[in-house]
């Protein structure tokens, strides 16, 4: 019965799930130590001031406690549009940046791999020329792009933008091609014997019949593209999720850094259960 | 006055192999219904593959309506062997896909008038909107019979269109497609394999010997009435002797053929009709001429 395993993995997550808050708790409860005063004399309390391990200075060194986090989370999504300037945004506006720059670098990597797919599945010709190529630039780290990047294009929103476009065209452009390249002949002779127009033919039979290869390919590039966005923003900064882990990281706040980490994770999961539901759409049974 | 004419066909896959088939030559007049027979690998996929205008032959020349055949045509309809129905389309939008290839300009209202026309005389109006997915078999075949009928070309050509079913859909679909072609007086040209089906839906069986170098060896004359129905056709005493005369050329001679040790080995094939005794008079001459 289905509902039933969902109630019972549901329960196993959550025992999990609290497993580790228990471990965690436990871990930087234990490092943190005793910062009581109680029974101890001027000079040992001087000391301990001293050495960093006094009631005041204890909330900044260590390992956040889930207490921490649970309080910045709270912190955080009370307020999350706040704008009091270029350094100090909310976390909805931050994250707006990044999804803002992901949505564009992707849209422009779809508009690009979706047509140069078609070519490449339909064309042998094409697809041993351009292959060398693909092969080659696939591999290049994102953040090896980013000098040539800034380089050329100068504004750091823009290269970031171009970083994403770069990295996530790869999957989407080789699905694409292997979905092309793989619709049944079946399809394609009853096309044939029905006298269809290319263009009616790409739209109407060749589309269709890879689009759950190709929304694959799309999903994949989602997630590249979300990584590589944190990467891109943690080393261009400015605006963005990427660059709020790294301006927390400056300010030693691991609290919110761990909190923006979980966010980025969340967001992630969303992103990819989106494109998840857009194959559920394309999907057919053969 | 013929209306499809193959001549000396010839097909070769590499030039140092044997020909698949080769020198075959027939004709169909339109309105008939002709039927191929033959064993497994004797070519009679590529034969209609080359009719449908999917593949080119070696050598010969295949001619329909006087025109020469060079490419796939609307005017050349084709069931295939598997259904080849697009999954992602329910089967109205198939059948309409059909359609709207064949008359572009067609309103929507027309166009799903046409469609339920078509899908209703293969007996499917209740699943008009499913997906292939949700079909049978046999129901799947059918839509594909009525997508090739919906287009109202001027010859059907089917590839074994009821290999993959059970026997019992199959005689049922049988009767329907008899009927349909009967209304619409389709020409149609069949790949089968099996014998029975060939004698009743077919005017005219061409019993193919076996390949490499396969010829059609002999045009066997369906001389049964053309009323002829599934349910009594057995009883009919010409149905068991054409029947015996094609076992026996499956059995025995069509390999004997490919052999060169039988007497027929001549390059126009010949034409018999063993349903009738010395004596009888054909029922029917094949195939009345149309108005």
């Amino acid at each position: 019965m289905p509902s039933s395993l969902n109630v019972r993995a549901g329960a196993v997550s959550l025992l999990i799930l609290l497993a580790i808050i228990g471990i965690w708790h436990l871990a930087t409860v234990s490092v943190k130590g005793d910062t009581s005063t109680a029974g101890m004399t001027a000079e040992q309390i001087e000391y301990q001031k001293m050495m960093g391990k006094d009631a005041a200075s204890t909330k900044t060194t260590g390992f956040p406690t889930p207490m921490d986090i649970g309080g910045a989370i709270v912190r955080q999504l009370s307020d999350p549009f706040y704008d009091h300037g270029p350094n100090d945004k909310g976390i909805a506006l931050q994250l707006a940046f990044s999804l803002g720059r992901v949505a564009l670098g992707f849209c422009i990597a779809m508009l690009v791999a979706i047509p140069l797919g078609f070519l490449i599945g339909m064309s042998p010709l094409f697809r041993k020329a351009l292959d060398p190529f693909i092969q080659v630039l696939k591999p290049i780290s994102p953040l090896a792009w980013m000098p040539l990047a800034l380089y050329t294009i100068k504004d750091s929103s823009i290269s970031g933008i171009f970083v994403i476009f770069i990295c996530s065209v790869w999957p989407m452009l080789i699905n694409t091609a292997f979905g092309v390249a793989a619709v049944r002949r079946d399809w394609l002779n009853v096309a044939k014997t029905l006298e269809v127009k290319p263009l009616r033919r790409a739209f109407q039979v060749i589309l269709p019949a890879a689009a759950p290869t190709i929304v694959t390919g799309m999903r994949i590039s989602m997630g590249i593209a979300w990584l590589v966005i944190v990467a891109a923003e943690m080393l261009v900064g400015g605006t963005g999720i990427g660059y709020f882990v790294w301006n927390e990281w400056n300010n030693l706040s691991l609290t919110n850094v761990i909190f923006a980490v979980l966010l980025i994770g969340v967001f992630g999961m969303l992103l990819d259960l989106l494109f998840a539901r857009f194959q559920k759409w394309v999907t057919y049974v053969e | 006055m013929t209306f499809l004419q193959i001549d000396n066909l010839s097909k070769r896959y590499a030039p140092h192999l044997p020909p698949v088939f080769e020198n075959v030559n027939f004709t169909i007049d339109r309105g008939e219904f002709v039927c191929i027979v033959g064993h497994s690998g004797c070519g009679k996929t590529t034969i209609l593959n080359v009719l449908a205008g999917l593949e080119s032959a070696t050598s010969g020349y295949a001619y329909m309506d006087g025109r020469e055949i060079h490419g796939p045509s609307l005017d050349r309809g084709v069931v295939f062997q598997s259904h080849a129905l697009m999954p992602w389309l329910s089967v109205r939008r198939n059948v309409a896909f059909a359609v709207r290839s064949r008359w572009p300009e067609w309103k929507r209202a027309q166009v799903d008038a046409h469609v339920e026309r078509f899908v209703a005389m293969v007996g499917l109006a209740h699943a008009i909107d499913k997906k292939p997915s949700e079909l049978s078999g046999g129901m799947k075949q059918r839509v594909g019979i009525a997508r090739a009928f919906a287009i109202q070309p001027k010859m059907l050509l089917l590839d074994e269109p009821f290999g993959a079913l059970d026997a019992l859909t199959r005689g049922t679909i049988q009767d329907e497609l008899l009927a349909i072609v009967h209304a619409t007086h389709q020409t149609v040209f069949m790949i089968t394999h099996d014998v029975d089906e060939a004698i009743l839906l077919a005017d005219k069986v061409l019993l193919m010997s076996n390949g490499p170098h396969a010829r059609v060896a002999e045009i066997v004359r369906n001389t049964m009435s053309r009323d002829r129905v599934r349910a009594t056709v057995h009883h009919d005493p010409q149905y068991y002797r054409i029947r015996n005369h094609l076992v026996d050329f499956l059995v025995n001679r069509s390999k004997l053929i490919q052999a060169g040790t039988t007497d027929r080995v001549g390059d126009r094939p010949v034409i018999v009709e063993p349903g009738l005794v010395p004596g009888d008079e054909p029922l029917v001459r094949p195939h009345a001429e149309a108005a």
